[in-house]
């Protein structure tokens, strides 16, 4: 197995990895850098448990190789902590809004909400809903999830 | 275990000295999106990934005399163009209703003319626009008219040397109206039941100048529907033409199509009746 190093900027620090070259992102994540925030949903981009955010942009981490990473700067649901510890205001809103029911597609949908609000801080109820329509939640908290967006849109202003 | 080596060219003549060294043990991956999960379910065993994204420079936007789109560029650089939305917006529609965001983050639209789905969104649109690709080869450079690019599900006339450089789209085009219908059960995550893509131009006194239609999901290829296109030209722009093009789209001499999981034959061609018209009315809505 023909492994490579790579560095990347993840949650704000600067990394390397020497991984396996046929890995993707998301293994990489789990499996060494040991941040788990990020789940292994369908494996084929179809249900957004992996999102995490890519220069900006959300990504499946499944469907990226971990070679494409070098030099890139990614954001996982680890890195929107506060340096005081406390909740993002994304997480806060899902918190107070009942975004959350079993739990595995959050650190996907919150990443997505992320990379919407980062772009659009003032998303119409159409754009939230198309930026988590790669997001499949299957206890189908959808209405409570784009609450909890559209809230923390607003406190985030 | 699947495992493979992954290189990252930096040029075309790197791409193209690697294709040569590895020959069929290699595959080129552009945004991965169905390279990756052809490897998980190992419909494909590559020994070798050539991957095209250090090839900053194919990834554009260009207006000229024609359109040119790099093969690089992604979905959602298409679908938040200004110039492709105006100009040339069935192609926007399409790419914005590819699989959902994350996805047209990463998946790029020389990947998915290369990928030659049956249902490829952006397929249509480029018919209907009257699209050529080009085709990079280690010595040589050509064009191909899209509607003759495509030649089974997943096979196309690229040959293994060659790489989809980029798409050209006359610039002509600026003077048609254009649209696209996907046709699916949900708005994401979900292939077209049928694709419909129409561009029409028309003139002062209403008739119909000249028309483009592109259907995805009616024949192993996503096809011209050149009975369509040859009936309505020169005709007036009315319902009662553009039924009568939707009933001649429908017809076994130009579309085929099949039952599947998705939906049966029956009901597609149905659909090509019932969008033919409606997409055209969108599109000339939009010039």
């Amino acid at each position: 197995m023909k492994t490579q190093t790579v560095s990347f900027t993840l949650n704000g620090e600067s990394v390397t990895a020497t991984v396996p070259q046929s890995w993707n992102l998301l293994r990489t994540l789990r499996d060494h850098f040991e941040l788990t925030g990020a789940k292994e949903g369908c494996g084929e981009g179809e249900c957004g448990a992996c999102t995490v955010v890519v220069d900006g942009d959300a990504v499946n981490s499944c469907l990226y190789p971990v070679m494409e990473a070098e030099g890139k700067t990614i954001v996982t649901i680890e890195g929107l902590e506060k340096t005081d510890g406390g909740l993002h205001p994304i997480q806060d809103a899902f918190l107070n809004n009942n975004g959350v029911q079993c739990g595995y597609c959050t650190s996907g949908m919150i990443m997505s909400a992320k990379a919407l609000l980062d772009k659009n801080p003032a998303p119409s109820e159409d754009d939230i809903r198309t930026s988590i329509s790669g997001n499949i939640c299957r206890c189908t908290g959808y209405v409570q999830i784009v609450e909890s967006i559209d809230n923390a849109s607003k406190m985030m202003k | 275990m699947i495992d493979y080596e992954y290189k990252k060219p930096e040029s075309l003549d790197e791409v193209f000295a690697l294709l040569k060294n590895c020959g069929s043990q290699a595959k080129l991956i552009a945004g991965g999106t169905d390279v990756l999960i052809d490897i998980k379910h190992r419909k494909i065993e590559p020994e070798v990934l050539i991957s095209l994204r250090g090839l900053n420079d194919l990834q554009y936007i260009r207006k000229e005399d024609d359109y040119h789109i790099g093969a690089m560029t992604t979905h959602a650089m298409l679908e938040h163009s200004e110039l492709v939305e105006k100009e040339l917006t069935a192609l926007q529609q399409g790419a914005a209703q590819v699989g959902c965001v994350q996805l047209r983050n990463v998946a790029t639209i020389g990947g998915n003319v290369c990928n030659a789905a049956p249902s490829a969104d952006s397929a249509a649109p480029l018919l209907a626009l009257g699209a050529r690709v080009v085709l990079q080869g280690p010595n040589d450079r050509r064009e191909v008219e899209m509607a003759d690019f495509f030649t089974g599900p997943s096979a196309t006339t690229k040959k293994d040397d060659e790489v989809l450089v980029e798409l050209i789209i006359p610039g002509d085009m600026e003077k048609y109206g254009s649209s696209y219908c996907k046709h699916s059960r949900r708005k994401a995550l979900n292939l077209p039941i049928i694709g419909v893509a129409g561009a029409i131009k028309l003139n002062s006194d209403n008739t119909i100048s000249d028309v483009k239609i592109g259907l995805t999901v009616v024949a192993p290829t996503p096809i011209r529907a050149l009975p369509a296109e040859e009936f309505l030209v020169g005709k007036a722009f009315t319902d009662d033409v553009l039924t009568e093009a939707g009933k001649r789209a429908a017809e076994p001499d130009c579309c085929m199509p099949r039952d599947s999981l998705r939906c049966e034959g029956w009901y597609r061609e149905e659909m090509v009746r019932v969008l033919i018209p409606r997409v055209l009315k969108q599109a000339a809505g939009n010039l």
